[in-house]
């Protein structure tokens, strides 16, 4: 387990959570990043501002974070079909499922949702399969 | 917009910038490390990474007590005139079906949707393609939605 940051993935996910917890307090709002983006495609007047800033904020972060540590990685290993598919997917189903890692995961877990726990080993589940059938299925 | 309105605003780009912050600190944003995870037939081998597992738990351990304490009956949020909490209870099709093609998406490239919005701040042109086709398939998702469980009533 070379590659385990047992400290970031901490000090990073409880940051992650202190983040929806602020927003919950202040907004009322759950942190459920697809869900903020969806409800962008079919606006509501006064119902618009807060989810661009919310999704603007989450660049800003990384940005500032790439600042402070300029060697931080991002390790593409898709090429140009995969991405495009895979993006394709990841929006579809977490519209369809009505929550993706952060409105399922870190917020339906915290609200001990059943809806969110069954969707979260769900996507957990078929996102392990799919990396398993392509490193070691087609062709590994 | 009326001041709350300006101040909601305000709030929900602090949270973005935390959350975004957050996620580039666990490294969520590098699509390899969240596969790398996924992939426990590494674990023979020790070429396994956990980290997710502690990500996730790091924040749920936050969020459980922010749930648990701050939607109190008869309380509000302080900018808001009342919670905007999911309503839904079902174990439905579109649950199961959407959260299945949500994984399978997120295993072919490493990104799920909040991590790749923040990922734009590495300035990776890939990441812009990524982000694009995602919000196509969110699109999608309401013509989708409506052949997979047909609701009784278009809104």
């Amino acid at each position: 387990m070379e590659n385990f940051t047992p400290v970031s993935a901490l000090v990073g996910g409880a940051i992650i959570g202190g983040a929806a917890s602020l927003l919950l307090l202040l907004n009322g709002r759950v942190a459920g990043i697809s869900g903020i983006l969806g409800g962008l495609l079919t606006p509501v007047r006064g119902d618009i501002f807060w989810r661009l800033a919310f999704l603007a904020g989450l660049v800003i972060g990384a940005f500032v974070w790439t600042l402070a540590v300029p060697s931080a990685p991002l390790t593409l290993e898709a090429g140009l079909p995969l991405l495009i598919v895979g993006g394709f997917l990841t929006g579809l189903g977490a519209r369809l499922g009505g929550g993706c890692a952060s409105g399922h995961g870190v917020c339906g877990l915290g609200r001990i949702s059943k809806r969110s726990i069954v969707a979260t080993l769900t996507f957990m589940l078929t996102c392990g399969i799919t990396v398993y059938a392509i490193r070691h299925g087609i062709g590994g | 917009m009326t001041s709350n309105a300006t101040a909601r605003t305000l709030a929900a780009l602090a949270c973005g910038t935390l959350f975004g912050f957050g996620l580039a600190i666990a490294q969520m944003t590098n699509p390899a490390k969240v596969l790398a995870f996924f992939d426990v037939a590494a674990i023979p081998s020790g070429g396994w990474d956990p980290s997710l597992a502690l990500v996730l738990g790091g924040a749920v351990a936050v969020t459980l007590i922010a749930f648990w304490l701050i939607p109190a009956p008869g309380r509000k949020p302080l900018l808001d005139t009342g919670f905007h909490l999911p309503a839904k209870t079902a174990i439905d099709t579109p649950l199961i079906a959407g959260s299945a093609i949500y994984g399978i998406g997120w295993g072919l490239v490493g990104f799920c949707v909040g991590p790749s919005i923040a990922a734009i701040g590495f300035g990776d042109t890939r990441v812009l393609i990524f982000v694009a086709a995602m919000v196509a398939g969110a699109w999608a998702s309401k013509g989708i939605g409506r052949l997979i469980a047909p609701p009784a009533s278009d809104k």
